[in-house]
C-alpha cells in the first residue's frame, strides 16, 4: 500500500470520527469533504470504497444507534430523541428507524435492556448492521 | 496463577512519530528504547506505574511479509483495529482540556456514562484510546 492510500484512509477516518462526534448537528458533504481535504465527489466515492457504505448511510446508522441508546437508557419521548440525534422530522426518523431496526421505536423501547460498557463498544456493537437490506427494503 | 499484565502491543506506522505523540503530547514516558538489531524494542507507560508497558511495534518484514504488513497498515489507518487501551484519570474533563490545548485529536468529548466519565481520542495512525474517570477503577 502506498503512503498516499494510508494518508487517505486516515483523513477519511477523521471525517468519519466527526460524524460519530457531531452526529446531532446538521452535517453536509461539503463539511465532511473539507475535513478529509478532498472534493465532495471524491469524498463520497473513496469513503464508500474504504468503509463499505456511503457517508449518508454511515451517519444515519450512527444516529439510529444513538436513538437506540436513548430509548434504552432514558425516559425521553420519541420526538425528543428524534431531535436529540439529529433528525429534523419525526416522519423521517420513524421511517429510517424502522428501516434500520425492523420495528418502531416504541416497540424497541419495550424490549430493550441497558448495556453498561465503554461507549466505543456500545457504539460499535449496538450499531445496527443492516439498513433493511436483509428484508430487501434499503432506504438510502 | 498470573500476577499481572506486564506488556501488550499496539502497531504504529512510525516509532519516532509515536513517541512525539505518546510522550510529547499525552505525557506518557518511555520505559524501554533498545536497538536489538532486528527490531527497535520501544515501550511506553504511565509515569509512576512501572509494571505495565505498551510496546509500540512497527508492522513489516521479517516479522510479517509485505502483504500482511499492508493489511495491518490499512486496518490501522481506517480505524479498524479496535480499542488500543484505556487510561484512567482523576479528572477526565481537566485532562481533556489540557490535551486539546496540546492539539490532541479527540473523537469524543467527556460524557457522563453509567460507569463514570470518559472521552476518546486517536493517535496519529488511527489507534483508538479512551480516557476514563471511573469511580471503581482499581488504583
Amino acid at each position: 500500500m502506498s503512503r498516499a492510500v494510508e494518508e487517505s484512509n486516515r483523513r477519511l477516518l477523521r471525517a468519519r470520527d466527526a460524524m460519530d462526534r457531531t452526529y446531532a448537528q446538521p452535517l453536509d458533504l461539503a463539511t465532511l469533504a473539507r475535513i478529509a481535504y478532498v472534493s465532495e465527489a471524491h469524498f463520497s466515492r473513496t469513503f464508500r470504497a474504504t468503509f463499505g457504505e456511503t457517508p449518508h448511510r454511515y451517519l444515519q446508522r450512527r444516529r439510529v444507534e444513538r436513538a437506540l441508546f436513548l430509548l434504552r437508557e432514558t425516559d425521553r419521548s420519541v420526538t425528543e430523541i428524534c431531535l436529540d440525534v439529529g433528525f429534523t422530522s419525526l416522519g423521517t426518523f420513524s421511517r429510517t428507524f424502522r428501516a434500520v431496526v425492523g420495528e418502531p421505536p416504541t416497540t424497541y423501547r419495550r424490549r430493550a435492556t441497558a448495556a453498561a460498557v465503554p461507549n466505543c463498544f456500545a457504539m460499535a456493537w449496538t450499531r445496527p448492521s443492516s439498513f433493511g437490506e436483509a428484508r430487501g427494503g434499503a432506504d438510502d | 496463577m498470573f500476577n499481572t499484565i506486564s506488556h501488550h502491543s499496539i502497531f504504529v506506522l512510525d516509532q519516532d512519530q509515536a513517541l512525539d505523540f505518546y510522550v510529547g503530547q499525552l505525557g506518557l514516558e518511555v520505559t524501554a528504547d533498545v536497538d536489538l538489531g532486528f527490531m527497535r524494542w520501544l515501550t511506553i507507560g504511565v509515569p509512576g506505574e512501572p509494571g505495565r508497558h505498551i510496546l509500540l511495534e512497527k508492522p513489516g518484514p521479517p516479522a510479517m511479509d509485505d502483504a500482511a504488513a499492508e493489511q495491518v497498515r490499512a486496518l490501522l489507518t481506517k480505524g479498524a483495529t479496535g480499542l488500543a487501551f484505556i487510561l484512567t484519570t482523576d479528572d477526565c474533563r481537566k485532562t481533556y482540556d489540557e490535551l486539546v490545548a496540546k492539539g490532541v485529536e479527540f473523537t469524543q468529548e467527556p460524557i457522563e456514562q453509567s460507569y463514570g466519565i470518559d472521552c476518546a481520542l486517536r493517535d496519529p495512525f488511527g489507534n483508538h484510546i479512551r480516557i476514563g474517570q471511573i469511580p471503581s477503577a482499581p488504583q
